[in-house]
C-alpha cells in the first residue's frame, strides 16, 4: 500500500483560504494588536496601571489621561492595556482547560465506545443540563472568589462542547480508509488514536476554541464583574466596569472604554472563528 | 409518541440525577469546611463538632447525599444564614422578578427578531440587510454588563429620561399578587404604578434581549433563506401568489420548528444573562440573589438557587424537545 493512499484528507491551505476575507482580515488585525499589547503593555502604557494620583481623581478624558482617570486617579488608559493580559491569561487557560480535558473526553468517548463512551457522554449531558454561568457561580462558590477560580469555571463550563465535538470528529474519522489502513498494517489502537486519528480530528476543535476565545474573554469579565473573579487593584476589564458602575452617574469612562476593549476582541475573534468555520464547515455559513 | 416522552422523561431523572451530584458535590465536598464557614474562625472546637453532627456531615459521604435528596425532593435545601428563612423560601420570592424579566426579553427578542429575520432574508444583499446583520453581529459580541451600563449612562444619566435601577420608585409599590412588578401593578389598577414599572422594566428588558435578539434575527434570516429555495415555495410562486402569502403559508411554515426551538433554547441564556443585568440595575432577582448568597458565603440558598435554576431549565428543554417532536412527527419516530 502506498503512502498516498493511507494518507488522511488534509485540506491544503485552507486556513490561509479562511483568512483571505476583508472579516477574517479584521479579526486577524484586531487580534494582533491584542497580543501585541499584552506583550508591550509597559513599554506602551503611559503610566503603572496601580499608581494612584488623588489630585487626578474622577478627571475625564485629557491629553494627560487620554481614556480619564478612575476615582483614585489611576490612569485608565494604561489599566486597559494591562487588562489585555489578565484577558489573554483567561483564553489560554480556560479555553486551554476546556479543550485538554473536553478534547481528551471526548476522543477517549469516541474511540473506545460503549460504556466509557455512554458515561462520559452521561456526564456531558448533565454538564450541560446547566445554564451556562450558573454553573460558573456554583463552581466559583465553592472554590472562592479569584481570577484563578473564575477561569478554572469558565475552563469547566465550556469542557462539554469540546468533548461533544471531538467525539463526533474521532466517529467521522475512524470510518475513514487510512485509519481502517493503519489498523491493517497492525498499529496498536493507542498509536492509531494518537498519530491517525487525534491530528486529523483536531482542525474544527481549533476552530471551535479560537470561536469560543471571544466568549471567554466576556465570560471572565462578567465573573470579574459581579466579585467574583479578580479582585482590586488588579487591573482586569471586568473589574474595571465593576468600578465604573458605581460611578456612571458622574464618570462614564471608567465603564466605557474597558467595555470598549472587550467588545473589541470579542468582536475580532468572532470575525476570525467565523471565516475559519465557513472554511472548515460551509454547511453553517449562512448563520 | 408515548414512547418518546416516556423515553424523553427516564432522560430526564437522569439529567436530574446527575444534576443533584454536581450540586451536592460541589457544595459538600471541595475544600473548606462547612461549619467552619457557618461559625466562624473564633468557633470552638466543640461548637464545630456539634454543628457537624447537627448537619450530619459526620455521616458517610452517600448517606449525607441520601439525606439531600430526601430533603430536597420534599422542598428542604437549608435554611438562610442571612435572613433566617428556609433557603428555598427565599429563591420562590426572588423568581418571579427574574421570571418577568425574562418573558419580557424573550417576548421582545421573539416579536422584533422573527421579522428582522424574515425581512433581512427577503432583502437578502440590501443595504438593510448589511446593517441589520452588522448590528446583529454588534449583538452578539456586547458584553450585555457593558450594554447595560452605556444604556444607564446614555438614558439615566446623561438624558434622565428613564430610572437608573430597582423595579419601582420608592414609596410606590403595588400590593404583591404575583411578585412580578409589572403584573401586579396591572392587577392594581393604578396607572401610576403601571407606567413606573414599564419604566423600570425598559432597559434591564432591552439589555438582556440583546443577544437573543441577534441570535434569532440570524437563524430566522438563515432558515428562511434555506425554505426559499424548496420546491414547493417555487410552485406557489409559479401559481402566482403574492410574496405574503408565500412567506407566511409556505416559508414560514417551513423555517417555523427550528426557529421554535432556537427560541426555547434561549431560556439558558437568559437565565444566565439574567444575573448580570439584575446586578447592574438593582433588581433583586434569583440572580443577584445567588451572586450575593455566594459572597456572603450563604450556601444554602446557593444550593436551593441552583438546584431550582437547574431543574427549571432541564423542564424547559424537555417541553422545548416534546413541542419539536409534536411540530414535527419524523423526530418522535426517529
Amino acid at each position: 500500500m502506498s503512502a498516498s493512499t493511507i494518507a488522511p484528507p488534509v485540506p491544503q491551505g485552507a486556513v490561509r483560504r479562511a483568512l483571505r476575507g476583508a472579516g477574517a482580515r479584521v479579526g486577524l488585525c484586531i487580534a494582533a494588536v491584542f497580543l501585541l499589547l499584552t506583550v508591550a503593555a509597559p513599554a506602551v502604557a503611559p503610566y503603572d496601571p496601580y499608581d494612584q494620583d488623588l489630585s487626578s481623581a474622577l478627571s475625564p478624558p485629557s491629553a494627560a489621561h487620554p481614556f480619564g482617570a478612575d476615582q483614585y486617579g489611576r490612569d485608565m488608559l494604561s489599566r486597559v492595556i494591562y487588562g489585555t493580559r489578565t484577558a489573554l491569561l483567561a483564553i489560554v487557560m480556560a479555553d486551554g482547560l476546556a479543550l485538554v480535558v473536553g478534547g481528551g473526553l471526548g476522543l477517549i468517548a469516541g474511540f473506545t465506545g460503549g460504556h466509557i463512551d455512554a458515561v462520559i457522554m452521561r456526564a456531558v449531558d448533565v454538564l450541560l443540563s446547566f445554564p451556562y454561568l450558573l454553573l460558573a457561580l456554583i463552581i466559583v462558590a465553592a472554590l472562592g472568589p479569584s481570577l484563578t477560580n473564575s477561569v478554572i469555571a469558565i475552563g469547566i463550563i465550556y469542557t462539554p462542547q469540546y468533548a461533544r465535538l471531538m467525539r463526533g470528529q474521532v466517529l467521522k474519522v475512524e470510518t475513514l480508509d487510512y485509519v481502517t489502513a493503519a489498523r491493517a498494517i497492525g498499529a496498536s489502537r493507542l498509536r492509531v488514536m494518537l498519530l491517525h486519528v487525534l491530528p486529523n480530528s483536531f482542525t474544527p476543535v481549533l476552530v471551535l476554541a479560537t470561536l469560543q476565545s471571544g466568549a471567554v474573554v466576556v465570560e471572565t469579565a462578567g465573573l470579574s464583574f459581579l466579585g467574583l473573579g479578580a479582585q482590586p487593584p488588579s487591573p482586569d476589564w471586568g473589574a474595571l466596569l465593576a468600578d465604573g458602575h458605581g460611578y456612571f452617574l458622574t464618570a462614564w469612562w471608567i465603564a466605557t472604554f474597558p467595555g470598549l476593549a472587550i467588545f473589541a476582541v470579542v468582536v475580532g475573534f468572532n470575525l476570525l472563528g467565523d471565516a475559519l468555520r465557513d472554511q472548515f464547515d460551509p454547511k453553517m455559513r449562512s448563520l | 409518541m408515548a414512547q418518546y416522552v416516556a423515553h424523553r422523561l427516564i432522560q430526564l431523572v437522569i439529567v436530574l440525577f446527575g444534576v443533584s451530584v454536581v450540586v451536592f458535590v460541589t457544595m459538600h465536598l471541595l475544600p473548606g469546611d462547612v461549619a467552619q464557614l457557618l461559625l466562624g474562625d473564633h468557633a470552638t472546637a466543640e461548637q464545630l463538632v456539634r454543628l457537624r453532627t447537627q448537619l450530619g456531615l459526620d455521616q458517610p459521604v452517600w448517606v449525607q447525599y441520601l439525606r439531600f435528596v430526601e430533603d430536597a425532593t420534599g422542598g428542604d435545601l437549608g435554611t438562610s444564614i442571612q435572613s433566617g428563612h428556609p433557603a428555598m423560601k427565599d429563591v420562590l420570592t426572588a423568581f418571579p422578578v427574574t421570571l418577568q424579566l425574562t418573558l419580557f426579553s424573550l417576548a421582545l427578542a421573539s416579536l422584533a427578531g422573527v421579522p428582522l429575520g424574515v425581512l433581512t432574508a427577503m432583502r437578502q444583499g440590501s443595504r438593510f440587510d448589511g446593517v441589520v446583520m452588522t448590528l446583529t453581529l454588534f449583538g452578539v459580541s456586547m458584553p450585555i454588563f457593558w450594554l447595560g451600563l452605556m444604556l444607564l449612562v446614555l438614558f439615566a444619566a446623561a438624558l434622565g429620561w428613564l430610572p437608573v435601577g430597582g423595579l419601582m420608585p420608592v414609596g410606590l409599590d403595588p400590593p404583591r399578587v404575583t411578585g412580578m412588578s409589572v403584573f401586579d401593578s396591572l392587577w392594581s389598577g393604578n396607572e401610576r404604578m403601571v407606567v413606573a414599572s414599564l419604566r423600570h422594566m425598559l432597559l434591564p428588558t432591552v439589555t438582556l434581549a440583546s443577544v437573543p435578539l441577534a441570535l434569532i434575527t440570524r437563524i430566522t434570516r438563515a432558515e428562511v433563506m434555506a425554505a426559499a429555495t424548496l420546491d414547493h415555495v417555487r410552485t406557489a410562486r409559479a401559481k402566482g401568489l403574492d410574496t405574503a402569502r408565500v412567506v407566511l403559508r409556505h416559508i414560514l411554515r417551513n423555517a417555523a420548528i427550528p426557529i421554535v426551538t432556537v427560541i426555547g433554547l434561549q431560556l439558558g441564556l437568559l437565565l444566565s444573562g439574567a444575573v448580570l443585568t439584575e446586578t447592574i440595575y438593582s433588581l433583586p432577582g434569583l440572580g443577584r440573589l445567588m451572586v450575593d448568597s455566594i459572597l456572603s458565603r450563604d450556601y444554602p440558598v446557593v444550593q436551593a438557587g441552583a438546584m431550582f435554576i437547574a431543574t427549571l431549565f432541564v423542564l424547559v428543554n424537555l417541553l422545548v424537545d416534546l413541542s419539536y417532536a409534536a411540530l414535527d412527527p419524523r423526530i418522535s419516530r426517529a
